[in-house]
């Protein structure tokens, strides 16, 4: 047994040692707590022997982080093979420790260290799985009652599709335009000095009017849209599913995709292409400012060449690619918006994603087709 | 007994590793307030969606108007829904329709009546519940109470056979939950229909139930007349009518 004898004293706490047993006053509390163990460590670091047993007898109140520490104490004790007994103490204080006593959590389980190669596969099975297959699927099934509910009016409210036009078309022009004829009148001007160095003026119309056409509307177009409406969708569709209206659209026995995506999908069909014309017009029209103030080439030169360099397959291509990116960008939002999980916060983060998604497969597509049609 | 109209039985529902029910049987019957009790987080709703057909049932057995809703096809499936209203917790309108809109939603979409016929349905339901002057309105710039108001005339619109309510009483001060209970009442008195009720509202159930399903930690602990739910003796029934 331990024979020492020791007194020390700060707060409202005394660390009163007689033996092998700590007898504790007043009260041990939150506050206390910051003296209290790091004391009480160090008189077992310095004597293993020097607690055995704590006393409560004198101790008047006890909270929470108290009992947590008596029984941390407890657990530091017994890593040394010693078991820490706490007795005595009031019917209150001896209520508290049962009411805060220390149950250890159940162990979780570890992981398995897995191989890189495990790890990738892995990965891509998940992604294959979790995303790929169900956008497939979601998109067979919005494209088919696209197409069905062309000839059915009544599968969706009347004048659904005239306020998704407006929405995803018409309210889009003016950003559009002005963008695209800053787009063209900067290519054309990063181009002028090239060309006029080697007397190669003309040919601005041809770089600038290929470009605009089969490049650069529809992209530019797709990758606004995307951010416009590609966004609003998602946030709009899975808003809908975390306040259960779809469920309710569902309960009134209506489909949600051909109630609320399909409209969608026929409004974007219908205005992106336009818009991709318009866009194309406005970055041609920045082109020829350019080509007039830097290369002396006016409008109605500029318009003759124009029809020389244009050629039906040019047209035909951009318009093809804006319907691609039409559908693209609406597909994606819908799958966001309807694979979104938890509240609030979900409705962010599939927003956020549906935009980053439906940007980078629109790139990805204008590339395919691009290297199809080349 | 009256005639069974919602038949449970042996209904396991797994997410992930989490078991959330636990072979759950009960009856509703034509007629009758059903009320599914139980805590929060006891697996109430999930039942309700499995009710309706919003999560596939994996096992167990689940029979709506004689209906196996495991074995119906699609068709079978809307008649079913057409059958049925839904009145949801947050009311479940869609934002963006205004309250007339939202509440001729389904009579426009089902039926082939002229707008000026739908028009006066709907403003009888919108009546039936005590809301006037907000056809034009849209659901954000409703109160509380009205909001849950036009979402029950909307769930009653097409007479259903079957009314579920998840949650009627939720963020509503006791007045207006018990305006809300007695509107259900004469709702259930005036149209005969059968409603299952999803709460844990003490008062409301004391108010509206005929017969009690009380889940607790996803399992049924008991389901019968209300009368013999206050009388019961397993603590946690007991516990709370009496002191919850």
């Amino acid at each position: 047994m331990n024979t020492s004898n020791n007194n020390t004293s700060e707060g409202n706490i005394n660390l009163n040692f007689e033996n092998d047993t700590l007898y504790l006053k007043d009260s041990l509390l939150i506050g206390d707590l910051d003296f209290w163990i790091p004391s009480i460590l160090a008189e077992i670091k310095k004597n293993p022997n020097a607690i055995i047993k704590i006393n409560l007898d004198n101790l008047t109140r006890i909270d929470s982080a108290g009992v947590a520490a008596l029984f941390y104490l407890q657990g530091k004790l017994s890593k040394l093979n010693k078991n820490l007994q706490i007795s005595g103490g009031s019917q209150s204080i001896r209520k508290k420790l049962d009411l805060f006593s220390y149950q250890k959590s159940p162990a979780t389980k570890k992981k398995e260290k897995i191989s890189i190669f495990e790890f990738i596969g892995d990965r891509f099975l998940n992604l294959y799985y979790q995303y790929i297959t169900s956008y497939f699927t979601l998109a067979a099934d919005i494209i088919f009652w696209s197409v069905t509910d062309i000839f059915k009016p009544k599968a969706h409210r009347k004048g659904e599709f005239y306020n998704q036009a407006v929405h995803i078309g018409v309210n889009a022009v003016f950003i559009i335009c002005t963008l695209s004829f800053i787009i063209g009148l900067v290519i054309a001007l990063q181009s002028a000095a090239q060309l006029r160095n080697f007397g190669a003026n003309i040919f601005i119309v041809d770089l600038i009017v290929i470009s605009m056409m089969r490049e650069m509307g529809p992209l530019i177009t797709a990758i606004l849209v995307a951010g416009r409406s590609g966004s609003a969708i998602a946030a709009e569709i899975a808003t809908m599913k975390v306040t259960s209206e779809l469920d309710a659209i569902k309960t009134m026995a209506l489909n949600p995709i051909r109630f609320v995506i399909v409209p969608k999908i026929h409004g974007s069909v219908v205005t992106v292409p336009f818009l991709t014309i318009l866009a194309d017009a406005m970055g041609i029209l920045g082109g020829m400012l350019i080509a007039y103030l830097y290369l002396d080439i006016g409008p109605n030169v500029f318009i003759n060449r124009m029809g020389e360099t244009i050629y039906n397959k040019d047209i035909l291509i951009g318009i093809l690619k804006s319907l691609i990116f039409a559908v693209l960008i609406v597909l994606t939002g819908s799958y966001f918006g309807l694979s979104v999980k938890e509240g609030a916060e979900g409705v962010g983060k599939v927003t956020t994603l549906a935009v980053v998604v439906a940007i980078s497969i629109v790139i990805v597509a204008d590339s395919i087709i691009g290297l199809i049609f080349y | 007994m009256p005639e069974k109209i919602i038949e449970v039985r042996g209904l396991n529902v797994t997410f992930g590793d989490r078991r959330i029910l636990h072979n759950v049987s009960f009856e509703a019957y034509k007629g009758e307030v059903t009320v599914i009790l139980g805590e929060s987080g006891s697996g109430k709703t999930t039942i309700l969606k499995h009710l309706l057909g919003l999560y596939s049932i994996r096992e167990g057995y689940v029979s709506i108007l004689d209906k196996d809703i495991n074995e119906i096809d699609e068709a079978e499936q809307k008649q079913l829904y057409l059958q049925m209203g839904v009145f949801y917790q947050n009311g479940g309108l869609l934002n963006s329709l205004t309250v007339g809109e939202n509440v001729s939603l389904p009579l426009e979409q089902h039926t082939n009546l002229e707008l000026d016929l739908i028009k006066q349905i709907v403003s009888a339901k919108l009546q039936l519940v005590n809301l006037t002057d907000v056809f034009d309105l849209f659901p954000s710039q409703l109160s509380g109470g009205m909001l849950k108001r036009a979402a029950l005339a909307r769930a009653m619109v097409m007479d259903p056979v079957l009314l579920f309510c998840d949650e009627p009483g939720s963020g509503l001060d006791p007045v207006s939950l018990a305006s809300l209970d007695k509107l259900i009442l004469n709702l259930r008195e005036q149209l005969g229909m059968s409603i299952v009720i999803i709460t844990h509202q003490v008062s409301s159930i004391l108010r509206i139930a005929d017969r009690v399903v009380f889940i607790d930690k996803g399992r049924i602990i008991f389901s019968g007349k209300l009368k013999e739910a206050l009388e019961n003796q397993n603590m946690r029934v007991h516990n709370f009518f009496h002191i919850g």
